[in-house]
């Protein structure tokens, strides 16, 4: 059974207005247990609206949202618990900080789980650490960081309340290439680390493909695909034409394609590439 | 949700009003407004009502929007309703319980009432429906204007309601966005008694007030950057101007509001 499911899950901004706008349309989707999961889209897609369903904060105008097979609008649902298993990072979080202490702040989430003290602390320690932010910060305020610093904390915030599906909305955006890659690859530690489910929204193909196991594309409030990264980028041409950007690796072998030098399978990672071409230059099978 | 407060609650169209001189569409109101409470007599009340079926059928508003306005004002109607109905005396008795007295005074007086309520409120939406709040504290601006000779800083105030209107949706937005990033950190903002509560906003007023700093400090410094020194010499991107549309709309209202001086002076 998926961990997390939408059954034609409808999303209509101020309804009954001249301003009316469906920002998610009719969208079915299936999220296995443990899976990586990333989602693109041009901007104004419907990326936010869909994942901001997804833990319980806004209410679907239509359809549902299942966890573990449950409805979470169902009467008598709990949907406080449902956000504590859902967690969610908005889109730029750094502006929801509060508290006097990064620690502070951090431990916002788990002492409304109910927590004590001690575990309070060691989960404030641990993704203070997973993310990649020193010891000495943590007693610094929130505002005295730089932005990523700050971007860092807001991410540790709902990964200390160790949730099931953990749900990140454009966590790069703004950053340096340097930051980013960081950022990314530590959470990628934090999913192998703790097998939970991840949902990362971004608007960069390059991002997500060398992360994910699988790929959403959303495009005009509806689902393109939703596949493998091998099988959506395999159709190249339709993503371009919706405005997203392949990742540059791709190009290069389409390029090649084009000029008479096939191999299998789309790429999409540079190590992959790079393994493919050194295995056709020496004339052997590639090893990966 | 907080972002359904529509605040100003522009509904733009393309209609006759909508593209009014704002400044006559102000005069006309308050024009109304006396009028409204000028009469003692129907006749107020039917021309009243005539001016609001016709300025909504002119402006295209849905008749749904221009009731809906009343909404928010329904707890002031019941109680003038009741209170007026059950504290005037005169009259033949209606009904009595107790101490209780209802009397045909009564009655006439608070439908009499209820009705001048809606169109007041009917009436002063309409102005808000059909014109931005911007182009209305630009019109603010001009018709006091001749203020600015007693030394009152005529042109700072409209500046700093057009800024204040300008980002309270903003804020609201802002405000949605920061309640949504709490709640899904698990803040509890429904229940407890009234001190947790208080307590639960400090996640959510620390942010705003943090964002609310430092979007004024942009604002000031990029004015700054484009220049901005007051109102002397400043010329306007949207010039108001006014024409013949709102001339006849201003005679039609000048001749209502006689009628009705009139009608009144003659039946009472
Ligand atoms: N609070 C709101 N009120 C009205 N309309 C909204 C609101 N939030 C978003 N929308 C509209 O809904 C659509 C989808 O917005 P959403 O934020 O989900 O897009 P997105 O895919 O996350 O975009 P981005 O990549 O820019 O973050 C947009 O067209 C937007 O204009
Ligand atoms: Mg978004």
């Amino acid at each position: 059974m998926p961990i997390l499911e939408a059954k034609d899950l409808t999303y209509t901004y101020s309804i009954g207005s001249p301003f009316e706008k469906t920002a998610v349309d009719h969208i079915n989707l299936q999220i296995g247990q443990g899976e990586f999961v990333g989602i693109i889209g041009h901007t104004g897609s419907g990326k936010s609206t869909l994942m901001q369903m997804m833990n319980g904060l806004l209410k679907p105008t239509a359809g549902t949202v299942l966890l573990d097979g449950k409805d979470i609008w169902e009467k008598g649902a709990d949907r406080r618990s449902v956000r504590f298993q859902v967690g969610l990072v908005f889109q730029y979080p750094e502006y929801q900080l509060f508290e006097e202490t990064v620690y502070k702040d951090i431990a916002f989430g788990p002492k409304n789980m109910g927590l004590d003290e001690k575990e309070i602390d060691r989960r404030v320690r641990e993704t203070a650490e997973a993310v990649g932010l020193k010891e000495e910060l943590l007693e610094k305020a929130p505002y005295a960081l730089s932005g990523g610093q700050k971007r860092r904390v807001a991410i540790a915030g709902v990964m200390a309340m160790e949730p099931r599906v953990l749900i990140l909305d454009e966590p790069t955006a703004g950053l340096d290439p340097k930051g980013r890659t960081k950022i990314l690859s530590q959470l990628r530690q934090y999913h192998k680390r703790t097998g939970c489910t991840v949902m990362l929204v971004s608007h960069s193909m390059e991002d997500v493909a060398k992360y994910v196991s699988k790929l959403l594309v959303l495009s005009h409030a509806k689902v393109v695909c939703y596949d493998t990264p091998a099988n959506v980028f395999a159709r190249g041409d339709e993503l371009e034409k919706m405005g997203l950007a392949l990742p540059q690796i791709t190009r290069v072998f389409r390029l090649l394609r084009d000029r008479g030098i096939t191999f299998p399978d789309e790429v999409y990672t540079v190590n992959y590439g790079a393994e493919l071409l050194r295995a056709r230059l020496e004339g052997r099978e590639p090893q990966c | 949700m907080l972002k359904d407060i529509t605040l100003g609650q522009y509904f733009p169209m393309d209609s006759v009003v909508h593209k009014m001189d704002a400044r006559y569409k102000i005069i006309i109101t308050m024009l109304f407004l006396v009028m409204l409470f000028w009469g003692q007599h129907l006749t107020a009340l039917i021309a009243g009502l005539f001016f609001v079926i016709v300025a909504t059928a002119l402006s295209w508003i849905p008749p749904k929007m221009v009731i809906r306005s009343l909404k928010p004002i329904i707890s002031i109607l019941v109680i003038t309703g009741l209170l007026n109905l059950f504290m005037l005396d005169g009259g033949a008795t209606l009904f009595q319980w107790k101490f209780l007295k209802i009397t045909e005074q009564g009655v006439q007086t608070s439908v009499f009432m209820l009705v001048r309520i809606c169109l007041l409120i009917a009436g002063t939406s309409l102005l808000t429906y059909t014109t931005s709040p911007i182009v209305l504290t630009d019109a603010i601006e001009s018709l006091l204007s001749p203020l600015k000779k007693l030394n009152m800083p005529v042109h700072e105030l409209a500046m700093m309601m057009t800024i204040a209107l300008r980002f309270i949706p903003t804020l609201i937005e802002e405000t949605d966005k920061i309640m949504s990033a709490q709640k899904a950190r698990g803040a509890d903002l429904e229940s407890g008694n009234i001190i947790q509560r208080a307590h639960a906003l400090v996640p959510i007023l620390i942010p705003l007030f943090v964002s609310a700093f430092r979007r004024a400090e942009e604002l000031a410094l990029a004015m700054e950057c484009r220049c901005y020194h007051g109102g002397e010499g400043r010329t306007r991107l949207r010039v108001l101007k006014s024409g013949m549309r709102d001339y006849i709309a201003l005679g039609l209202m000048i001749l209502m509001l006689a009628a009705v001086i009139v009608l009144n002076a003659v039946l009472y």
